[in-house]
């Protein structure tokens, strides 16, 4: 399984999440969670193929910003434990 | 903030709640101009001992009074609509902040900023000083910069509840399990205090929110840091 104790990005160009048009209601419950099931994704098929997963950085970037601490501690114990509920 | 027996609106300090004050003004505008002409009318036709035969069964007058109370409507709704999608725009934020509400305090994330977290409780009357205001002022203040599109994520852990601001025109649910996004740009610099909104307990009267909007200068010097 991969290594979901995400480093940290280094500082950067980084401000916020921009407005996303795929998700324009207040609720913002399915960006967050869709960030977070990109960025598992990006690693898993970059790391399958041996590439870099620096552009996975943006998905951690964003849903880092946008989802509650605690709902993302909790989701990554699921992954751990593997019974995350999400396709990854 | 509110002064001592003040029945109207706190000073504006985003371009939402200007736009606010000034329906608000309008609507009642609307209203007292109605209310003064149904009231004269009825002081009339109290006072009088006769009756007018135009007025049984005139078909003209059903259809003026139809017509024109459709027309005032329409004359609210409009300016209504407008702040309604004014208030839902994300404006390119430049800085993401979660609110989270738990009985009975906030906790707020700064995640874009070093993942600095920390819980916002009221502070109790005991340790109130000389100046502090009971049952608004918190241990620890929400630092912002001023003129900075500011994009608020709220939401709940355990109980509803309801982050409101009023003098930025804020009032969004916490819900548990969902993620509500609000945003706003704040004008001036100042401390502005908010309640919780939506009964959540006992203690629902005791978690107050205090946003302290400070130059984007001073800002980006960190005292955020420093809290």
């Amino acid at each position: 399984m991969l290594d979901v104790e995400a480093q940290e990005p280094p500082k950067g160009k980084w401000s916020t999440p921009p407005f996303d048009p795929r998700f324009p209601s207040q609720n913002q419950i399915r960006n967050c969670y869709q960030n977070f099931l990109d960025y598992h994704r990006c690693l898993k098929t970059r790391t399958r193929r041996g590439k870099s997963t620096q552009p996975c950085e943006y998905y951690f970037r964003v849903y880092h910003s946008l989802c509650p601490i605690s709902w993302v501690e909790s989701w990554n114990e699921q992954i751990k434990n593997g019974i995350f509920a999400g396709k990854i | 903030m509110a002064h001592a027996a003040q029945v109207g609106l706190q000073d504006a300090t985003s371009p939402i709640m200007e736009e606010l004050i000034t329906f608000h003004d309008h609507a009642l505008m609307i209203i007292f101009l109605i209310c003064f002409l149904v009231l004269y009318a009825l002081f009339l036709t109290l006072t009088t001992k006769l009756t007018n035969t135009n007025i049984s069964d005139a078909q003209e007058m059903e259809t003026v009074w139809t017509i024109l109370p459709a027309i005032i409507l329409v004359l609210i709704a409009l300016p209504s609509l407008r702040i309604l999608y004014m208030t839902d725009e994300v404006n390119d934020p430049s800085l993401t902040i979660k609110s989270i509400g738990h009985q009975w305090y906030w906790t707020y994330e700064y995640t874009d900023y070093g993942g600095l977290i920390f819980n916002s409780y009221m502070l109790p009357p005991l340790f109130l000083e000389p100046g502090d205001l009971r049952l608004l002022d918190v241990d620890n203040r929400v630092v912002l910069p001023i003129e900075a599109p500011i994009r608020m994520m709220i939401t709940s852990q355990d109980v509803l509840h309801s982050w409101a601001v009023p003098t930025l025109g804020l009032k969004t649910d916490a819900i548990p399990g969902r993620l509500n996004q609000t945003t706003f740009t704040a004008t001036r610099p100042g401390v502005y205090y908010g309640q919780c909104s939506e009964i959540c307990g006992a203690n629902h009267s005791f978690m107050p929110i205090v946003l302290e909007l400070i130059p984007l200068k001073i800002f980006e010097m960190g005292p955020v840091f420093t809290l």
